[in-house]
């Protein structure tokens, strides 16, 4: 949904940013409606127990800091420079050389220099450098500068203006995780009670009722009824769907928005008619009825509590192992951080494919596999009917979500289900796509309605990739593996690029998934008529 | 904590305006929240959406999923944006007296 004072895209494309006339180290940030997101809700902090819950927004000049903020926050970095080397290693390294410049979505979009991700790093740096390096003490000279509540504004600007997206990473000649940075510096906000509302009260709910939107087990149940309902309708099958079935072979973990929001809804009903065709023996669960761990947007602390919930529950049950649906940074914490903080899951037994007998030996220590693993491998070895025709009214691109892509290196999978499901296939020009995607411009928390104008700069080139395919070959539905993308890219098209829609990859496997006994499609999962070609949606 | 004023009333409201106590709900409420979403006057088909959100939010402690809410009133998706132009999660939740929705949506 458009703010109402968000810029049209003709104003937001001719970017005008002049950077201040002072030195960069003096900071300049001015929270302009539209370009930052609204403080964590003292209720929700105050359930998480972390610091400083109060009432206060960015625009407030006294933002009640404790009085030794300052001392908590330098205590806190030496903290993080003892326990992370990668932090005082991507504190130390970096050269300057700016590889990584143009490569930031933010930057490409908005036009300000502290967006590039050499800059926003500096912004911690700088400090890093004052207080914890002999060369430091000679002050700016030596790129060092003193921490004041200017700079921690600063902070909470750029820090929340980065999607941890890590396109910049792949660029770095020493590899710095510029996400890691982001992280941090989120991190030490978080220490003296600054953060977000979008990513405090996902998390306080999760812990409250299971999952980001504070579903109870009651709604959970009757969204899963519905959907197993609605199934029904459209192809006269009436699927199981257990929730919390103990002693299932599989748990099944998906983000909630699949069973609350559209278009995920429409991915939900797809993972359960395959579950059907397959017969696959799993359950959905009530309590770790959650993918998605907005932890990875807090603190270290906070993803390893969340995460834990989802093997708590996997123990509780009895399965042998754990499959992932379409979710986006969840990927990144299990293949990333779960292993040292919650792992090895050796309670849990090797992920084999109960249909195929594939070991899934990637997934050996988190005993948690990808749904496009699993499903591109059920198509691999032939045991699924498809007829793509009934995708023939959508004309395909696939959007690499951030995390599976950059955090697991998932790129094949999803392009060999849609290319299976769909006749019609398009890739988007290949410096957009893969490893080199371009963020959705509103993960990592930001994909609130306040912060619309950044979210529509940082989504800029991703939609201008989209554009191209959409000119080009008219494609008119943009996939992805990914809940906020499912959120925040309908916006995001709407915006740049009318007629483009946007959808999962299982909903399109799903479409055109030949099932046993059903009786013949007349819509597509969405009700949509499947007759009309693909143009006449675009021209529609 | 900000306030929605409208003809000498005034709610608690969050940031984005939605009802900080959704138990003070009633429809003089929704009436009132109206035109903060531009909806000029609540019509039948309005009350139909609004009543079916708050019936939903009383036994299961959130909104219906947008897909029940469609098939449950009988208005397709593009429809309830007509009436409320903001959306169903945004603007049809809010003259319910719900919180906003968050997370991935």
């Amino acid at each position: 949904m458009k703010e109402e004072n968000t810029p049209t895209p003709e104003q937001l494309v001719s970017i005008d940013f002049e950077p201040p006339r002072k030195s960069w180290m003096d900071p300049a940030v001015k929270f302009r409606k539209g370009t930052y997101c609204y403080s964590g809700v003292a209720k929700h902090v105050k359930y998480l127990d972390l610091p400083n819950p109060r009432e206060w927004q960015p625009t407030d000049s006294d933002w009640k800091l404790p009085p030794d903020w300052k001392k908590i926050i330098l205590d806190g970095m030496k903290e993080r420079l003892e326990k992370y080397r990668s932090f005082r290693l991507f504190m130390d390294i970096c050269v300057r050389c700016g590889a990584c410049a143009d490569k930031c979505h933010f930057y490409v979009g908005s036009g300000d220099p502290k967006n590039m991700p050499v800059l926003r790093a500096e912004l911690l740096r700088s400090v890093y450098r004052r207080y914890f390096t002999t060369a430091g003490k000679l002050g700016r000279l030596a790129g060092a500068r003193d921490l004041d509540e200017g700079v921690l504004k600063e902070w909470f600007y750029y820090f929340f203006q980065c999607t941890e997206c890590r396109r910049c990473s792949v660029f770095c000649p020493y590899g710095i995780d510029t996400a890691e940075v982001t992280m941090i510096g989120r991190e030490l906000l978080n220490l003296v009670g600054c953060n977000i509302n979008w990513v405090i009260e996902p998390v306080s709910n999760c812990f409250r009722t299971g999952n980001h939107l504070g579903i109870q087990p009651h709604g959970f149940k009757d969204s899963i009824d519905f959907a197993a309902d609605d199934l029904e309708e459209i192809t006269g099958i009436k699927v199981d769907a257990p929730i919390n079935k103990k002693g299932a072979e599989i748990l099944f973990i998906v983000p909630s928005a699949d069973y609350f929001a559209s278009p995920h809804y429409y991915t939900l009903l797809g993972y359960m008619l395959l579950f059907h065709e397959i017969g696959l023996d799993y359950t959905f669960s009530a309590y770790a009825s959650e993918g998605g761990n907005f932890g990875l947007f807090t603190s270290h602390e906070m993803i390893k509590r969340l995460n834990n919930k989802i093997y708590a529950e996997a123990k509780r049950l009895g399965v042998k192992w754990i499959l992932g649906g379409e979710c986006g940074h969840m990927w990144r914490v299990m293949h990333q951080y779960m292993d040292t903080m919650n792992g090895p899951a050796d309670f849990l037994e090797e992920p084999v494919s109960p249909v195929t007998g594939t070991r899934f030996e990637n997934a050996m220590t988190t005993r948690m596999v990808h749904i496009c693993e699993f499903t591109a491998d059920l198509l691999k070895n032939n045991r699924l009917k498809l007829d793509p025709g009934r995708n023939n009214h959508r004309r395909v691109t696939f959007h690499d979500s951030c995390n599976p892509a950059r955090a697991m290196g998932l790129l094949e999978e999803p392009r060999y289900i849609l290319q299976s499901a769909c006749n019609h296939f398009y890739e988007m020009p290949e410096n957009t796509i893969r490893e080199q995607t371009f963020c959705c411009g509103a993960g990592a928390g930001l994909g609130t309605d306040e912060n619309m104008e950044m979210r529509m700069r940082g989504g800029f080139p991703r939609a201008n990739a989209v554009k191209y395919v959409h000119d080009k070959y008219n494609v008119n539905m943009l996939t992805c593996i990914c809940a906020i993308d499912k959120a925040t890219l309908p916006t995001l098209m709407d915006y740049w690029v009318p007629g483009v829609e946007v959808g999962g990859v299982h909903e399109l496997l799903a479409n055109a998934l030949i099932v046993e006994g059903e009786r013949e499609r007349t819509t597509d999962l969405r009700g949509d008529s499947m007759e009309q070609s693909g143009a006449e949606t675009t021209d529609a | 904590m900000p306030t929605y004023e409208v003809d000498g009333r005034s709610y608690a409201v969050d940031e984005d305006g939605f009802l900080e106590n959704p138990e003070i709900w009633n429809e003089d409420v929704a009436k009132d929240f109206a035109s903060s979403e531009g909806v000029d006057e609540l019509t039948e088909d309005h009350w139909k959406v609004i009543n079916y959100i708050r019936k939903y939010y009383i036994e299961f402690g959130i909104a219906p999923m947008i897909r029940k809410l469609c098939k449950e009133s009988g208005f397709k998706l593009n429809e309830i944006y007509q009436l409320f132009p903001s959306g169903p999660a945004k603007g049809a939740c809010k003259l319910a007296g719900l919180p906003k929705p968050t997370g991935c949506v």
